[in-house]
């Protein structure tokens, strides 16, 4: 997993709740071998107006010019903007998949949905919880003339709107730890790596019939 | 010194590290790799850059989505294809040893992994299939795990774990004769449900269960998952011991005679706790038939279907109705008179040369009944089709009726062509029978290979002790 820096980003204000997993990647897309590839088909439904399908080809699909997305002023966003319970419904982790492969990185909503919350981590995704009346704000000002553009300072659990107010977050700090370092339960492991092989050298020696 | 389970000892000697709070660090010494679970996996490897640990630990075959007719013609449907062949880039890029379609040694994975001696007595065994319970009767610590935890598995040869229960369930006395392993653990999942063995890791033990051959313990620990367990296991002996020597991948010579040593203290030591002891009696124990859509709807031939009337609770009486339903069967309806559509033997439960061998011994000089649409028998691997073919148990099935295919999963899931059409019914050797499980609609009743083979040729559930 990547480290996560600090950055500036546009916020794609998606004004739902409730926002579930297959919303976000549809089931048919399940059959993929692959774990990237999925930002094409993010919010498939909602963003195109035919039916997708695994492989397609997406650069003249029909598009709903009423999806957020689907605004050339949010096709670079990073931070995508929500209602309460956003990631319900199934533990597809193709969900986080799809949702970093387009180039997010930050959700803010008021509440996640659990699975995803755990998932989002593990693929380099920071959702932050705010306030429901923040979030009201934020809306106010993403939905304006020009987009909403924020600073994400994870070492310092800070937003920093383009006028300057600051917002603090909350976070775990062993979630923090892994996302800053980069580190994923793998990454993690690997700092095992001495005892692993210490493990493995006293093992070929009391049974070498199983390194093979 | 404390007396230990052989879980104890399987977890005591894989643990890397442990943490206060309990969660371990365990470490895998052998995975199996199938098309389905895998791409992802490997797709997070290449990019994150990693390389497996240790490739030789690794051993992959294609089985879910693999034609059992013509191999020739390849695989007709895209989606399968691509898994199949993703499968084959990918063991090639990483260096892992693939018993490809081509091979004779293909086949169902948890078949093939015995057969080639990969696993071995005391390993962990893990693999992104639930199955993977079925290794515990090497005395192996083996268990399923999903595409992240393969991934893991990959790249640093160790999991993430916390140690379960344990429970011991033990079969006592013998078995009477036409009672096979299959109907012993259809029987334990009748007994404990389908969540009787959540939270636990269960040994088998008992007289029933040392008596039974390797093949037959295989069958036993492959449905432990279907009670709920996290592993299945049963304790080393000469049997599993004469199982391994000379299989390709088990050590040989003098280092045959070093782990065979090890491997024979592989088992439960006299006064071990357990956390729940369960005692059955092997004599009680009648060939067995689901009825319903959870394997735990099972009842012995002689029974009838239940009623929504029998059960304790409305819960479960609303269970029954679905599963009546589904299945379209009426309430009281003996098991006898229940008229499969299609036979299925095989899988990764029963597809192994004791099973055919057993069903062959039923389909001799006799005929699939004419109203079975398809009979079919697909061997567990391509040396396990060899071996029977060499019995000449390919003749008595096809001069019988049955068809005579290529090893795979098959029908145990209907990934490939093999499937059940919807409202069809089928005499299925497998170890799932919910609802779609083998095509859409489709009405799965589970019995051992000898009470398939039965029904096959009477063309209704029959008790084979009469045949
Ligand atoms: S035979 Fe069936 S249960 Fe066994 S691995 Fe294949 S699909 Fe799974």
């Amino acid at each position: 997993m990547e480290a996560f820096k600090n950055f500036t980003g546009v916020v794609a204000p998606l004004d739902r709740a409730n926002i579930d997993t297959d919303a976000i990647i549809p089931k048919q897309f399940l059959k993929s071998i692959q774990r990237t590839g999925f930002g094409p088909f993010l919010f498939d439904e909602w963003r195109y107006m035919d039916h997708g399908e695994p492989g397609m080809d997406c650069t003249n699909r029909p598009r709903n010019p009423e999806f957020v997305l689907n605004d050339p002023r949010f096709a670079q966003a990073q931070i995508l903007l929500a209602r309460e319970n956003f990631g319900c419904g199934s533990s597809r982790e193709h969900a986080p998949w799809a949702l970093t492969d387009f180039g997010f990185r930050v959700i803010l909503a008021p509440s996640f949905a659990d699975i995803f919350f755990n998932n989002s981590f593990k693929n380099g995704l920071l959702p932050i919880v705010l306030d429901a009346k923040v979030i009201d704000a934020l809306f106010a000002k993403a939905t304006g003339e020009t987009p909403l553009s924020i600073s994400v300072d994870l070492s310092a659990q800070t937003l920093t709107l383009d006028d300057g107010t600051c917002i603090s977050f909350e976070v775990d700090a062993g979630s923090k730890h892994r996302l800053l370092e980069g580190l994923d339960d793998i990454g993690l492991t690997l700092q095992e790596v001495d005892l692993i092989r210490a493990y493995e050298e006293r093992r070929r020696a009391e049974t070498p019939w199983l390194f093979i | 010194m404390v007396a230990k389970t052989l879980y104890d000892k399987l977890w005591d000697e894989h643990v890397v590290r442990v943490d206060d709070n309990g969660t371990a660090l365990l470490y895998i010494d052998r995975q199996l790799i199938h098309e389905v679970t895998s791409p992802q996996a490997f797709e997070g490897l290449r990019l994150a850059g990693r390389t497996p640990w240790r490739t030789s630990a690794n051993l992959a075959v294609p089985d879910h989505n693999v034609p059992t007719t013509d191999r020739a013609a390849g695989i007709s449907d895209p989606v399968s294809r691509i898994q199949v062949e993703a499968l084959g880039t990918n063991c090639l890029t990483f260096g892992i040893t693939e018993l490809g379609m081509g091979d004779k040694r293909q086949g169902v994975v948890h078949v093939i992994g015995p057969e080639q001696g990969f696993t071995l007595p005391g390993s962990t065994v893990v693999c992104g299939d639930s199955h993977t319970a079925t290794h515990g009767a090497f005395g192996a610590l083996a268990f399923g795990i999903g595409t992240s935890e393969v991934e893991h598995a990959l790249a640093t040869q160790t999991l993430i774990q916390r140690k379960s229960k344990s429970m011991l369930i033990s079969v006592d006395g013998k078995l009477g004769t036409g009672v096979t392993a299959k109907d012993i653990v259809l029987a334990i999942i009748g007994k404990i449900g389908t969540a009787g063995g959540t939270g636990y890791v269960i040994e088998f033990g008992g007289e029933a269960i040392r008596e039974l051959t390797m093949e037959g313990r295989m069958t036993v620990c492959n449905m432990a998952i279907e009670a709920g367990a996290r592993a299945g296991l049963i304790g080393v002996d000469d049997k599993t011991v004469e199982y391994m020597r000379g299989r390709p991948l088990a050590p040989q010579g003098e280092l045959f005679e070093r782990a065979a040593a090890h491997w024979l203290t592989l088992s439960s030591d006299e006064g071990a706790q357990f956390d729940a002891v369960i005692h059955m009696d092997a004599a009680d124990i009648k060939p067995q038939v689901t009825w319903g859509t959870s394997p735990e709807m099972v009842l012995p031939i002689d029974g009838k279907v239940p009623s929504p009337e029998d059960a304790d609770d409305e819960v479960k009486a609303n269970g029954i109705r679905r599963a009546l339903d589904y299945m379209g069967l009426e309430a009281g309806t003996p098991l006898t008179e229940v008229r499969p559509d299609k036979i299925f033997i095989g899988s990764c439960t029963n597809s192994r040369i004791e099973d055919l061998r057993a069903a062959a011994l039923i389909a001799k000089g006799r005929k699939v009944a004419e109203s079975i649409k398809l009979a079919m028998v697909v061997p567990g691997s391509g040396l396990v089709k060899e071996q029977a073919e060499a019995e000449g148990l390919d003749k008595i099935f096809v001069e019988a009726g049955f068809e005579w295919r290529e090893p795979g999963c098959s029908m145990c899931l209907a990934m490939n062509a093999d499937r059940l059409e919807s409202g069809e019914r089928c005499a299925s050797t497998s170890n799932r029978n919910f609802e779609g499980r083998q095509g859409q609609g489709g009405r799965t009743h589970l019995v051992s290979p000898a009470m398939a083979a039965a029904a096959a040729v009477t063309g209704h559930f029959v008790d084979v002790r009469e045949l």
